[in-house]
Order: C-alpha cells, then structure tokens, then sequence
C-alpha cells in the first residue's frame, strides 16, 4: 500500500483523506469544480452533471467520486467545460428562465455558473414548459420555471423531519417536486418557512415573499466575485 | 363495496408493505380505472409513507395514471417495427371511427387512444394493449369491429379471444429450448454441492444474456462473498423486463419454459445461500401473470420451492412476482431494484454494486431471464457440455428475436457466433437486405454489406434482437423512432439524458420536416458525444447509438432531407398558423403564408 494520499487535478497536486470525493477534496484544496445540484451540507446527488471530470481517461461526476491515490483528473478542460457550457444551455431550455427579472437574478448559482463557463447564449429553442406557480403559503411562494431538479429541497426537508418536497415523475415532460398534500399546494403541507428547505434552492423556485430586491442588482452575492472563488473561499474558511 | 373498502382490501392482502407498493398501484387501479388524489391518500396512508413518495413513484411509470383514463385505454405498440406493419395507420383509422384524438381521453370520457414503446409482439404485430391485455395481429377490419364494440360499451370479456392469442412462434429450437423434466437440474446442482455447482458454471464460461455479457460465475461468486448484516438474506432476482424494442425471447421462455427459468433462480440460490426471489415481470406482460404464479404453485407443491427444498435441511427458498409498469429504464439493474422496493425505477449511484447492496441493502444479483435457464441446463448437462457450444467467448447458444422484413419472424436458437445472414436465410428474406438492428434500439445498427458478421461478444455483441429491414425501408425514420422511444424512457434524473434525448428527438424532427441542414447534423453527433460522456446510466449513454451508426452508415438516408447546407430555423411561419386555420375552419389560400419553406 503506497502511503501517498494525493491525486493530480490539472496538473496541480491534491492532499485528501479517505472517504472523501474529487469535488470535495478539490474545493478543499482551493480547485473549484463546477457544479449546480451539489451542496456542501447534503448528500451528493450526482444528478446535473456538470462536475464532470475525466479520470485516466474516463468520464465520472466529481461529486460521487471517491479519490484515489495518484489518479489523474482533468477538470478545467476545453473538452469538459465545452461539455458543461452544453449542459448548462441544456437546463435554460428546458425550463423558463427570465434572468433579467428573476428576482433571484445575481444570486443564483445557475446563473453564475453559466457566467463562469462563459455561456454566450442558450444555443438550443426553448421548449417553454407550462409550470405552475404555487403561491398558497402566506410567507413562502414556489416558481417552479426556474427548477433545474437539482433535489436539495427534498433533501433540505429530510433534514427537519419533513416529506415536503419529493421528486418523482419521469422524464423531461414529467420529473418534478411533487408536494405532499392531496391539493398539491404548498399551503397545504407542513413546510414552515423556517425550514432548512426554505433557504436551500441554489436557483429561484423558493422565494421568500415580500423582500423581494431587498438588494439592489450589482450588489448581490456573484456581483462581487465570480462563483469560482466564491465557492473555494467557502470551502477554505 | 366503496372505494375505501376495495383499497383497504388491496391494502391487507398486500400487508400494507412499501416495498409491495407498485402492486398496491396497479390492483387500485384495476379496480377503480385511475389513481385519484384521494386514492393515493388512502395509499399513503396505508403504507405508512408520506403521500409525496407515493405521487412520485405513481407519476413515474407510463402505467399508472393520475386521471381518469377512460373505460377503454388502447395503447398501440409503437416500435418501428409496428409501424412498418401498419400500427400507425390503424391507430389513426380507430381514432376517426371513434372521432377523437390520439393521446386525449374522448369527450365523454369513455374511451383513451395512444401509443406506448413496444410491447414486446414484434413477430406478430400490429399490437396493442387494451386495457394493459395484449392483442396482437391487427387488421384494417379487427380495428373497424373494435370501433363498434367500443362505442357499444361491450365489456373487454366478451370482445373475440382470438384478438388476444399470442403466438410463441418458434421457428428454431436448440438445446435450451427442449424438453425439460422440473426438478432434474436441481437435483443434479444439489448432488454437486453448492461451491462446485458455482465452479461448474465458471467452466461453462456463462457470460449474461442480458446485453452486457458479464460473466455470471464472477458476479454470483462477489454476491456469495459479500458479508450479510443481521437479519439479511441474499436476493436472486430475475430480470424480466424486456423492453429493449425488438425483443421478445423471453416472453417465449416465460410463456413455455418457466420451469427453466425458475429452476435457474433456485440453484442460484443454493449456490448463494438466498432466501428470498424475485421475477420482475414488465408490466407489459401482465397476461402472463396468473399462468406464472400457478407455475410457483406447482413447483411449490413439489418441492421445489418454499421451506426445506427437495428435503434438504435449511433450503429455503421462494420466489415472488413483481410486475413493473411500463418503464423501460427498470431492465437497468438498480433501477428495477429501486422499482421492487416501491420507488420510481432511477438507476442508483454507483458503487456500491447491487451483489452487496442490492434490494433493500441486501447481496443482491439480477440476472436475465435466459441466463437462468442456460443455469439450469449446465446443471443438468454439465459445463464441459454447455462449452462445447458457442464461441471461446461466447459460449452456449443464444435466443434471436428476429422481426421485421422476414417471411417468418419469431424466435431462433442459434450457438453464438452464428452469422447475421445464416439467421436471416433461415427467417427468409423476400427483399434485399439493407440494414438490421441488432439488440435493440441501443444496439448497433448494420448495413446489408455486414451480414457476415458473427453474433457474439468476439464481434456484434447482442441480447437476441434482430429488427431487419429491407431496401424499401427508411432507415432515418428506424433512427428518428428510436430517438423518440429514448426522449420517452429517459427517467429525467441526469440532465444530460432528461434534456438531451429531447433535444435530439427534436432535431430529428427537424430533419424529418424538411427544415434541416448541415448544421443541425453536427449538432446530432456534438449531442451524442454528451449523452454517451456525461449520463448517468446506460439508458443515456446508449441513447444515440443508433443516431452514430445511420448517420455513418446510412447517411444519404439524413442528406436527402437537408433543405440547403446553411442554418434553416426549426420554426415555420405557416405550421404556427394551423391552429388559426383549425379555429377558423379555412384552408384557402389566403390563410397560408408561403415562406421558402413552402
């Protein structure tokens, strides 16, 4: 058993302990990696994708990858991020995506992501789904043409005990959060907007009422700093 | 009996168990036509789950529906190869008798006409579920008389039963199709013992019939070794859902050699150490369920299942059956575990593999439904036997579900590396040949200029599908089916396959319009290279195979369509029109917009 307990990540040398993944070893180690369904304080779901990266010369998600001992990750690659470019233009057709009225706009981590990457455009036509809007809950609203899939409600809920946000359904005209009342309203679960769910959406489904543009656009959170060292600055302190 | 009474009875002969929770569904649904929000309610509730994991799981499968769904749900099987018998057509001529809509419940919410992916009767189509029974074999006049029965509200029971005979079209028998005396192999496994019954099936080099053709000695021996928690057991389960389109093999085995098959799972689990079986029947093939369970009975009956298995002390072993419910991603391993446990049928994250954590956490192996029978006859004849057939790599014969532009389609047992065209000569080929799909839409699509190719893992790898198709055919509209068929399965978890089989199903569409160029077929091969890198499961990865091999092969089939070499948007001015027209009842003239694309 070799003692060494590094991988290479670009050519830079990474430390890591047993047990952890590539993302998180990186993102440790000050490397960001892209990523949108990921969260440091949930399980990984693996599901978005865009943490693609090529071990010796194989695709894996970085998220759900455990490290290994002198293994060779590419990360920011032409190839990779040319795929995560497609992927993120992949999710902005796919749902209803305003930016420059989402109220989310500057805080949003797909947002962010798709800046990083440098997304010039969606690419693709858009398939403008018909997704409702669930205003019920007095202090809480959902806007479901922002949701990328990504589970971290579902998982969020987990966390207090709660079913409140499930996903199910099948495919890309059926996979969503599904709510746990009969009515499929939101009023009519559980949720409590102290929930760790109400605060976890990395994009703008799960909207807190009446504070909207509480700050002004250009001062938010990837106003000051491209997501990539925001999200490493996180990791290290 | 009320509504909550016929759930409540559902409930209890189910044990209210989670794990029996796709069962619960269908039976619900059975009985009552459509699972209603209170419906689910009542479900949740019995289970002891929270009601959103029910809705999920429920929203999941194509089978189970969230609204009402008519006293008559026909749902045409819509493989290519349907479509080349004509199921299109049919499907349209039962729609203008019936004046409705395909894919909308009819105004009086008495009857539903769609498609679903292929139900598994390519050697006998067009077919057609009615009410989730499979009738096959239809005509322009079957289609009329249905019309007629429909609207006279006549129940299914006394529609002609000559609609719903399956045919087992054996065109060949080997030795795995052959007689077979219940009990034979088990006793000579038995007589074995349990380590050389495992090292007799390493001898015969068995490798899966499923597709990948992994070798079944090292994933039975991982399982054997992998250490079980207090309470757990080892699971052999049964993969019987066979939704690759173009096959059929097992429906035959499942129809006439269950004995094979269910022998097959219980040295398995003799030589595992198992306690507990499952047959994972897709759902497609409901009707082969009450034969099956009988079969269970029977073998139980003698011995062969249950507590102290053909007397020997501590061998207890039974098997159930689990019907899936129209998800073609649960043949996928650890989807169809997750479908078992009651959940939607998403492919797992791994590792950890299903041989130490499979159903429930449990050492779990799958296999498919003709590896267990080819067990069964190396415990009965032996490895040295079983080898001696086949291929160095590929040993045994293999079942060919062989559909298409044959004169006789159905099923052919050959030793593997059998060529393409010695299976073909013996179907018949009226026609040149130009292509055949081999194993399925995920498989690999050959031209007429390789049918000397072998059928085996040292060549074209293969679960047993021969979809032929001969040189009137259109093989863009072969690729374009497939595509639509992957955009319909894709468990939308990975946003590679959810968004990406969408997009390409589009541009195929595109193509198919008139409106594509160039452009639009080097978006096709950027796409495929993402599905294939960054999916999550086969389901994505293998998506656009068959999109690669026409485009290389086949590719005047594309070019043809082209309008012109530059950029043509997807978006046609007049089609936006139609709606107008429909509203307004005009088709003159003045209502068209002619633009350069017509």
């Amino acid at each position: 058993m070799s003692e060494k307990t590094t991988f290479w990540l670009d050519g830079a040398e990474i430390p890591f302990t047993a047990g952890q993944t590539l993302l998180e070893a990186a993102r440790r180690a000050g490397h960001y990696i892209p990523h949108l369904c990921w969260h440091p304080d949930y399980k990984p779901h693996g599901s978005c994708k865009l943490c693609t990266v090529k071990v010796d010369g194989r695709f894996v998600s970085a998220c759900t990858t455990l490290a290994q001992a002198g293994a060779h990750v590419e990360n920011r690659t032409a190839e990779l991020d040319d795929m995560r470019r497609t992927l993120l233009q992949l999710l902005f057709v796919e749902g209803n995506h305003f930016c420059p009225s989402c109220e989310k706009s500057g805080q949003c981590l797909l947002q962010a992501t798709a800046y990083e990457l440098g997304m010039m455009s969606p690419h693709f036509d858009h398939f403008f789904p018909n997704r409702p809007v669930d205003a019920s809950h007095p202090e809480v609203m959902l806007d479901f043409n922002r949701c990328i899939l990504c589970s971290l409600c579902e998982q969020a809920a987990k966390r207090d005990g709660k079913f409140t946000f499930v996903m199910g359904g099948r495919g890309m005209r059926g996979r969503r959060v599904i709510l746990n009342s009969e009515s499929g309203r939101l009023a009519d679960t559980d949720f409590s907007s102290t929930d760790h769910a109400a605060h976890v959406c990395p994009v703008g489904v799960i909207l807190k009422k009446r504070v909207g543009f509480a700050v002004p656009y250009g001062q938010r959170r990837y106003d000051q700093a491209p997501v990539s060292l925001l999200d490493v600055a996180e990791a290290i302190k | 009996m009320t509504e909550k009474d016929i759930i409540d009875t559902i409930l209890t002969k189910h044990g209210r168990e989670g794990t029996r929770l796709l069962q619960i569904l269908r039976e619900v649904q059975e009985a009552l036509g459509w699972l209603s929000p209170p419906a689910i309610t009542a479900i949740a509730r019995g289970i002891g789950w929270p009601r959103a994991k029910v809705e999920a799981t429920a929203a999941f499968y194509s089978f189970f529906h969230l609204r009402p769904r008519g006293k008559y749900c026909l749902l045409w099987s819509d493989n290519i190869i349907d479509r080349m018998q004509g199921s299109r057509e049919l499907m349209h001529r039962l729609c203008e008798k019936l004046w409705l809509e395909p894919g909308r419940l009819s105004e009086d919410g008495l009857v539903f006409v769609h498609t679903t992916s292929d139900i598994g009767m390519g050697d006998q189509g067009p077919a057609l579920l009615i009410n989730y029974r499979v009738a096959t074999a239809m005509t322009p006049e079957r289609v009329d008389a249905m019309a007629e029965l429909i609207r006279a509200q006549t129940p299914l029971a006394e529609w002609p039963a000559e609609w719903f005979a399956v045919a087992d079209n054996v065109r060949k028998a080997g030795p795995l199709l052959s007689s077979f005396t219940p009990g034979s192999a088990l006793r000579a496994a038995l007589a074995r013992g349990a380590e050389a019954q495992l090292a007799e099936i390493g001898a015969s080099r068995l490798r899966g019939r499923g597709g990948a053709g992994f070798p079944t000695q090292r994933k039975w021996q991982a399982c054997r070794e992998a250490p079980l928690k207090e309470g757990q057991t080892r699971i052999v389960i049964c993969n019987a859902d066979e939704g690759e389109p173009g096959t059929f093999k097992d429906r035959l085995l499942l129809t006439r050699y269950a004995d094979l098959v269910f022998e097959g799972m219980t040295i398995a689990a003799y030589v595992l150490g198992a306690r507990k079986g499952f047959l994972y029947l897709r759902g497609e093939y409901r009707y082969l369920l009450e034969a099956l369970d009988a079969k269970l009975d029977e073998r139980r009956r003698a011995g062969l299942l249950g507590h102290a298995i053909l007397g020997v002390a501590d061998f207890d072993f039974d098997i159930e059956i689990h019907l899936g419910a129209g998800a073609y991603v649960c043949g996928e391993e650890s989807a169809l575990i997750e479908s078992l446990e009651g959940k939607p049928g998403r492919p797992r994250v791994r590792p950890p593999f299903p041989v130490t954590h499979g159903y429930l956490e449990q050492p779990t192996i799958v296999n498919n439904v003709e590896t267990f029978a080819c067990v069964t006859r190396i415990a009965e004849h032996g490895a040295e036997w079983f080898a001696r057939l086949g291929t160095p790599q590929s040993t045994g014969t293999k079942l060919f579900s062989v559909s298409g532009d044959v004169v006789r389609p159905g099923i052919y047992e050959y030793p593997f590396g059998t060529t393409v065209a010695e299976v073909l000569e013996a179907a018949g080929v009226a026609q040149c040949v130009q292509g055949v799909q081999v194993s399925g839409a995920s498989g690999t699509t050959l031209t007429g200029d390789e049918l000397s190719r072998r059928l085996c893992f040292e060549d074209v790898p293969t679960a047993g599908a021969l979809m032929v198709f001969d040189c009137r055919r259109d093989m863009f509209e072969a690729a374009r089916n497939f595509a639509h068929f992957f955009a319909h399965e894709s468990c939308g978890f990975c946003t590679p396959c959810r968004v990406g089989t969408q997009v390409v199903a589009r541009l195929m569409d595109k193509l198919a319009a008139g409106h594509g160029s160039q452009y639009d077929i080097q978006e096709l091969s950027k796409l495929s290279r993402l599905m294939k890198n960054a999916s999550h499961c086969g389901l994505g990865q293998t998506a656009c195979n068959p999109i690669v091999d026409t485009l290389a092969k086949f590719r005047p089939a594309y070019e043809r369509r082209l309008m012109t070499l530059d950029f043509v948007p997807a978006f046609d001015l007049d089609a936006e029109l139609s709606q107008a027209r429909q509203m307004t009842r005009r088709d003159d003239e003045a209502a068209h917009l002619f633009t350069a694309q017509g």
